[in-house]
């Protein structure tokens, strides 16, 4: 992979040990998000509902592929091993994976991949909104070119679950169902593990708490325009941000990684 | 107002209607025709626009129009349309001398 055009700072930000590691652990888990996402919409490419809507979803699974590469960029130098983005991307088993459940779970019919990115797409935007302003200046200068990318990603899967909720009786039961099955992954975005709450202490992350308000009102708003009760009573999983996936973030790591593991140092 | 619409086929009603798209580049005046796309209404022919059309930095702003509300002239028009045109030089305002303090004509 060819370089970022983001800065790259020659001299790292002077934290404690402790920050500093949950600083990479939580720059690794942002990555390994948009990795993951990215790869499940790019898994679209040739097989959208219809060409506009086909390069919609390559669009915004490079876009997170973007933002994965220099968030690796930045893990690697943190870390200070000498391993690459590419390492980082290619070479960790699915239990080194830190991303949550929601953006594992496989693409289904097109209302499932549009649930599934509508619920990541509100936390995302709104994360991204406030990181920008945090004082880590790495984080915050990926976050303020990633947020415009997230700002349009959310007005699409938004406008796309109005569509679809409010659309026909066989496009609402098909939303319908998929709020059932991902709806119960929606938490684990705001709840912050032990490496979150560290880093929330040390004022480099924005308190999640802060986040909910905004969101929920997104939420409210789409939902009454596209005529969808919210969901009530979801018994919420979570265990991706920990490493404890679901059984399809191996099968999907098995075909990202496939190339790096038979070929090692392959390039092209 | 619609009703002087030319009809929908009904087949393609099972497809969403052809829209053209038009883009002003940041250096353009105008808004040029790029394409056309499907969309069920304006807001998914904006957003289709913008996906499919401005990707690679074309342009600062997107006009959509739904493909039936172009009237073209017809093919078979056009001998009588254009070719009268073509012998009436004295349209052209080649006629007048340009006084030579005049510049930039």
């Amino acid at each position: 992979m060819q370089p970022d055009s983001l800065p790259t700072s020659t001299t790292l930000p002077s934290y404690s040990p402790a920050v500093r590691e949950a600083l990479l652990a939580y720059v690794v888990q942002l990555a390994d998000t948009s990795l993951v996402l990215g790869h499940r919409l790019s898994e679209w490419c040739g097989h959208g509902p219809v060409l506009e809507q086909d390069l919609a979803l390559a669009n915004i699974a490079l876009d997170l592929l973007g933002e994965t590469r220099s968030l690796y960029q930045y893990a690697a130098e943190l870390e200070g091993q000498g391993r690459t983005e590419d390492d980082l991307a290619f070479l960790r088993p699915a239990t080194d994976y830190r991303n949550p459940l929601l953006v594992e779970q496989p693409n289904g019919d097109f209302a499932a991949t549009i649930v599934r990115q509508f619920v990541f797409d509100n936390f995302h935007y709104h994360l991204l909104q406030q990181l920008q302003h945090k004082p880590d200046e790495r984080l915050a200068a990926i976050a303020e070119k990633s947020v415009k990318e997230a700002a349009y990603h959310l007005k699409w899967s938004s406008e796309w679950v109005i569509r679809l909720g409010d659309g026909t009786e066989e496009s609402r039961q098909r939303v319908e169902k998929a709020l059932r099955t991902l709806w119960r992954y929606a938490d684990e975005l705001t709840t912050p593990t032990l490496t979150e709450q560290a880093l929330q202490t040390a004022g480099l992350l924005p308190d999640y708490a802060t986040l909910l308000p905004a969101m929920q009102a997104h939420t409210v708003r789409v939902f009454a325009e596209a005529t969808l009760p919210l969901p009530e009573g979801v018994v919420m999983q979570q265990g991706g941000k920990l490493g404890r996936h679901s059984e399809h973030l191996g099968y999907l790591l098995a075909e990202l990684q496939y190339m790096q593991r038979a070929y090692p140092g392959m390039t092209w | 107002m619609s009703q002087s619409l030319p009809p929908q086929d009904p087949k393609a009603l099972t497809e969403w209607p052809l829209w053209e798209v038009f883009i002003r580049s940041k250096q353009g005046l105008d808004h040029k025709h790029v394409g056309s796309l499907h969309a069920a209404d304006a807001a998914m022919a904006m957003q289709n626009a913008r996906d499919v059309y401005t990707r690679r930095l074309e342009g600062v702003s997107i006009w959509v129009v739904e493909s039936r509300h172009i009237h073209a002239s017809n093919p078979d028009d056009a001998a009588a349309f254009f070719d009268p045109a073509a012998d009436k030089v004295y349209r052209h305002p080649t006629f007048f001398e340009v006084p030579d303090s005049i510049k930039h004509m």
